[in-house]
């Protein structure tokens, strides 16, 4: 069984070599479906591994199988094996499902595209980075997938790259990624210097065997309160929180599929994993966790403030995404790991959904995606305008969709963890159903207001009137919305025998989960609360947007902007995207060639007349500076000299 | 040496010491290779023009670098030792270095020939002058004694000032020439005043009698001594492109032939940090609370100054050129480590650098154009439609130099950076990091570039295309013998499409060069092991 494990990664990867070498031989219908086929029998062996580590006692319930060894430096030894546990397992059963589906649905979706083989060569290269990220047994193997996945995004979102935002939006991810990476490996080369192991098995075990034998902690609480911080910084580029969260917002440029696989599935939950495999560690810290949890807390606040304002019917998702990762986080920081894994579970399904609605919808519009554009489509479109409010319901929280228990216990735990925490989370659950009934109103009913966006583009041949999509799309859809009900079924916090979720990851936290004791009727308001806050949500929503697209004064400019955070960040990375701006709005002519002729001296614009000076081009000037610098040497030694 | 120090302080007796030949294997088979070439050609004038010269450089540099890797299995199964009265030492440091540097010649001389049978002039002195800057570089790799450094930096640098120079035509060549002269004389003076003062304060020259003096005395007025360690130390940062010491880099690599420029960047680079690590670690321990905040701050200065202005670069050349100076700063954080594991890491940088800077200056050498010496990054626009494979071994060295996984990139990033760690400079680590991240961009610019399609609009007016055209008529008036292509076509062919049957025109030797880098690269950047464990292996001998 345990080379098996071996196979799930190796599905796509096969899928992405035989696409990338014998797809152009091949018909389009065999490309994609060879694809789909391929993460589908992935999903199906993560099944059966899912039941062989189930006919195991919980205590033996991780398999660290080898493949070969990497490379051996000094101590470091990395291993290329994979590491299954409850914790990776339940990742890679939802990585492979929710990508089987999407597979599917790109089948329809790409289906006018002419670089529809590419399309799924990048697909499969995804899926596959993602299975080693979270298969992997040590940190360095595991980065791999990180920045395998950071890759595959980079050329997913700006597939449609003659498109300027496009290709922009993929290099603002890849950036903003690099500076997560960038804490991510300070992190780990961190830990190798305080555990002298990069291997999960080994890292962990030590951690537990000390708390286990009292004594000293393996790793001292300021070492791991640096190490998970530098860490979160990792999860907060890949799973963007604040400030790092703009990439995501711009990534609805890339084909809408993509976008559900990113946001839903794979790329965001990479960082919560990440976070909850590191649990010991943070466990060990005092204050990791808090920081995590009102970055998180913030994170939701803000991206669902920005969500209330946005037009397009994806970046209404994308900043939802956004808040709702802000929650796991809260939930992360706030010790409930495994509330923040369900959430991230039946998010992932009412999340999938929502994007694969939406693009339902564009695709039949002809690549309309102004909400303001809308309307009245539901009797149009009923599987997905039905899907789509099913996923609604969903993520606004309301019993018995999957949202209510998840977000649920999310809450509950940020509650025990303290009350402002709660509340920032309550306020947040309001707007939530709020803007997400905003845009289900726009979309889906009051005045038809799409005549003039089917006249306008001419997307896919002649559309006359929208139209359902076909069956490729809609079954996805359905599964999902399916699943987006009945996921709560796995943690219902009624008793502790049916939170199935709860008893299944137990031994990967451990002591690091925290137990959650409320007295009396506490967790009772708690919940009737949630109800509240949801139903209160929706009926702001159909107050303000059920007869009526314009409502002017419920749609700030500031949060239309996503608090200006985008622009901020343009301004401080200015210079460094200014190298890519510079190619990109291809101002290069001129200056360059010019430039170029002059030779040195040449420092142009960017760094001032202060850096163009030193680099003049002038022997004398450059052996004044070398002159400069040995004074500056000797002057430092002769401090040092007992002379 | 030692004799004629000896002959100062013993009297008239001149004893010669003992000569080992085999130790200096690969030296005098590049230098002898050099010679012969030499005379062959002046014996038969008709070969100058030919690949044979070429062929023969090639198969000297095979010969030093197969030398070499017998050093390299006798010292690993009779390790190290010292010849010629200490002034050479042959330890697992040298050797690997040797096998960097030769193989740096080897590739380079492939390089060189694509260069040379575009540009047609002095392929005989092309040749001898990078066996012999060889010969230096692998001289200062395996000196024991600080003159003997100095010799085999000389040696290496004064090929190199011509090299630079090479491109007679291009008026931005010499001045890369003369700057580079000028600049190194300069620091060459620094270098030498630095050995002087060593010398007067422990008496000798010798790296091992250096250290063995200062661990038995404790030297009480140091202000010499470290005045001397001060100037050795600006002397090398000079050779490898340390900050303050760079400016000549961006002029030098952007002036010289882009084959000149790769070799340099290899070589010159391997051989200044093999004297920075032998004369540091190995001479100098005792005083290394002393010199490491020195490397320090270089190391932080030159990683933070080479990537930022890297990013406002518009033309490849210089922008490499700033690359390798960010490179260089992460070779410093190797030697500011000063441990073991930096030496082992700086090691495996250097060579996984080599490869990858040669490989990619190939490259760049096919798009040069003779007349100016200039590479407009916008000239690789579009590359991937119109020769995807030479795009994406292009996009795969650059992205390697990055420091992307499954590259040696990434290892030689990550092995110097845990020696960092390990040596608990924290601060340095976190700006080499960041370094890397800013480096990400300018990379990750020439592959947008090259992945992106040439506006259609801009086609006709264009100042590049106009350029193209010319470099066309000038390739037009010489011999169009060695030149493969159809000549009626290009007449009429739009301008846009002659840069596209240029960048077609790739020799044969520039595909060699680019296949070996890119295995070499991927292939241990995948499985990793054997080089990690020669770099381990590649310690100073004490």
């Amino acid at each position: 069984m345990e080379g098996l494990i071996f196979l799930i990664p190796a599905m796509p990867l096969a899928g992405f070599f035989i696409n990338l070498f014998f797809g152009r031989f091949l018909p389009k219908r065999v490309v994609g479906w060879l694809a789909t086929a391929l993460v589908g029998v992935s999903f199906v062996i993560a099944l059966t591994e899912y039941f062989h580590l189930l006919s195991l006692t919980s205590a033996a319930r991780a398999l660290a199988p080898n493949l070969f060894t990497w490379f051996a430096v000094g101590h470091l030894s990395i291993h290329f094996g994979a590491y299954l546990d409850p914790l990776s397992s339940v990742m890679i059963l939802f990585v492979t499902g929710v990508a089987t589906l999407i597979h599917a649905y790109s089948i329809g979706y790409m289906d006018h595209d002419p670089r529809f083989r590419t399309f799924f060569v990048y697909l499969n290269l995804f899926v596959f980075s993602m299975l080693v990220l979270v298969l992997a047994n040590n940190f360095v193997v595991a980065f791999l997938g990180w920045e395998g996945v950071g890759a595959c995004s980079y050329w997913l979102i700006s597939f449609w790259f003659d498109r300027d935002s496009a290709a922009s939006a993929g290099k603002k991810a890849f950036i903003i990624n690099r500076i997560g990476d960038f804490g991510y490996m300070l992190g780990m080369f961190l830990l190798f210097e305080v555990a002298k192991s990069l291997n999960y098995t080994s890292v962990f075990g030590n951690i537990a065997s000390s708390a286990a034998h009292g004594g000293h902690p393996f790793i001292s609480g300021p070492q791991a309160t640096a190490i998970a911080l530098l860490l979160f910084v990792g999860a907060a580029g890949k799973s963007a929180q604040i400030p790092l969260f703009v990439w995501l917002v711009d990534a609805m440029e890339g084909p809408t599929p993509v976008s559900a696989l990113i946001h839903a599935a794979t790329m965001v939950t990479a960082g919560v994993y990440l976070m909850a495999r590191v649990a010991p560690i943070i466990h060990l810290s005092s204050n990791a966790g808090t920081v995590i949890a009102i970055v998180g807390a913030a994170t939701a606040f803000v991206a669902a403030t920005a969500a209330t304002a946005q037009n397009d019917i994806k970046k209404v998702l994308a900043y939802s995404t956004v808040s709702q990762l802000g929650y796991m986080f809260l939930g992360i920081g706030s010790g409930a790991y495994v509330a923040a894994i369900f959430l991230m579970i039946t998010h992932a399904f009412y999340k999938a959904l929502l994007f694969l609605g939406a693009g339902s919808v564009i695709h039949s519009l002809g690549d309309e995606q102004d909400i303001k554009k809308m309307g009245a489509l539901y009797k149009l479109m009923p599987i997905t305008g039905f899907t789509f409010i099913i996923a609604w319901l969903s993520i606004a929280g309301l019993p018995p969709f999957s949202g209510f228990f998840s977000k649920g216990d999310v809450l509950l735990a940020a509650y025990s963890k303290s009350p402002i925490l709660w509340a920032v989370g309550a306020i947040t659950a309001i707007l939530t159903a709020y803007y997400m009934g905003r845009e289900v109103y726009l979309v889906f009913f009051g005045s038809p207001r799409y005549r003039e966006a089917l006249t306008n583009h001419d997307g896919h041949g002649a559309h006359s009137e929208p139209h359902e999509s076909p069956k490729v799309m809609t079954v996805p859809l359905i599964i999902l919305a399916i699943a987006s009900i009945l996921a709560g079924v796995m943690n219902l916090g009624i008793s502790s025998s049916t939170d199935f979720l709860t008893n299944w990851l137990m031994p990967v936290f451990g002591k690091a989960q925290a137990n959650l004791t409320f007295g009396g009727g506490t967790k009772v308001i708690l919940e009737v609360g949630d109800i509240v806050f949801a139903l209160l949500g929706i009926f702001i929503a159909t107050r303000a947007w059920s007869k009526t697209a314009s409502n002017p004064s419920l749609e700030v400019g500031f949060l239309k902007k996503g608090w200006q955070i985008d622009h901020l960040f343009d301004s401080v990375f200015a210079r460094g995207s200014s190298g890519l701006a510079i190619e990109l709005n291809e101002i290069v002519d001129n200056e360059v060639i010019d430039g170029a002729v002059n030779g040195s001296g040449r420092l142009i614009g960017a760094l001032g007349g202060s850096l163009r000076g030193i680099q003049s081009g002038y022997v004398r000037s450059y052996a004044l500076i070398i002159s400069f610098g040995v004074v500056l040497i000797l002057g430092f030694v002769i401090t040092r000299a007992g002379l | 040496m030692n004799s004629i120090l000896g002959l100062i302080s013993t009297g008239p007796k001149i004893v010669f010491p003992s000569i080992s030949y085999k130790a200096i294997g690969p030296e005098i088979i590049l230098i002898v290779g050099a010679l012969v070439i030499m005379l062959i050609s002046s014996l038969a004038p008709s070969l100058k023009r030919t690949k044979a010269i070429g062929a023969m450089a090639f198969a000297v540099t095979a010969i030093a670098l197969i030398d070499s890797i017998v050093l390299w299995s006798n010292f690993v199964s009779h390790g190290a030792s010292r010849a010629i009265a200490s002034s050479i030492v042959l330890d697992g440091f040298a050797i690997f270095l040797m096998i960097t540097i030769s193989s740096a010649a080897l590739l380079s001389v492939l390089a060189g020939e694509a260069y040379l049978s575009r540009s047609r002039i002095g392929r005989v002195e092309y040749h001898c002058l990078l066996l012999l800057s060889s010969a230096g570089a692998i001289l200062l790799a395996s000196a024991g004694d600080l003159i003997v450094v100095f010799l085999g930096l000389e040696i290496l640098s004064i090929a190199l000032y011509v090299m630079a120079a090479f491109e007679k035509r291009n008026q931005l060549s010499g001045e890369a020439g003369l700057k580079y002269f000028i600049l190194g004389g300069f620091s060459s003076a620094i270098f030498l005043y630095g050995i002087a003062l060593t010398y007067g304060a422990t008496g000798t020259t010798n790296i091992q009698k250096i250290a063995s003096f200062l661990a038995t005395n404790t030297v009480t007025s140091n202000g010499v001594l470290l005045a001397g360690i001060a100037l050795l130390i600006v002397g090398l940062g000079f050779k490898v492109a340390a900050v303050p010491f760079h400016l000549w880099t961006p002029d030098v690599y952007q002036g010289a032939p882009a084959a000149a420029s790769g070799y340099m960047a290899a070589v010159a680079k391997a051989a200044g940090f093999a004297g920075l690590l032998r004369i540091l670690i190995t001479a100098f321990p005792t005083q290394r609370l002393d010199w490491q905040p020195i490397i320090w701050g270089l190391a932080a200065l030159t990683l933070v100054v080479g990537a930022i202005l890297a990013i406002v670069q518009s033309d490849i050349k210089r922008m490499l050129a700033y690359s390798s100076i960010n490179h260089a700063g992460f070779v410093l954080l190797g030697v500011a480590a000063g441990t073991a594991g930096g030496v082992s890491g700086s090691l495996y940088y250097l060579i996984a650098y080599t490869f990858m800077v040669i490989g990619t200056f190939a490259i760049v050498n096919v798009f040069e154009d003779s007349d100016t010496g200039v590479v407009p990054i916008e000239r690789l626009r579009g590359l991937a439609r119109t020769n995807p494979a030479l795009a994406l071994f292009m996009a795969v060295l650059l992205v390697a130099q990055a420091g992307a996984p499954l590259t040696t990139g990434l290892l030689a990033k990550f092995s110097v950076i845990a020696a960092t760690v390990k040596a608990h400079s924290y601060i340095l680590a976190v700006i080499a990091m960041l370094s890397a991240v800013i480096a990400t961009f300018f990379y990750l610019r020439v592959v947008a570039v090259m992945y992106s399609k040439v506006p259609q609009d801009k086609v006709s007016e264009s100042p590049i295309d106009d350029e193209e055209v010319l470099v066309f008529a000038s390739g037009g008036d010489g011999d169009l013998g060695s030149f493969d292509r159809p000549e009626g076509d290009l007449a009429v062919l739009a301008p846009a499409k002659v840069a596209v049957a240029r960048s077609l025109r790739i020799s044969t030797e520039a595909k060699i060069v680019v296949g070996i880098s890119i295995l070499f690269t991927v292939g241990f950047g995948i499985f990793p092991n054997p080089l990690v464990h020669m770099a381990d292996l590649a310690k100073l001998l004490f």
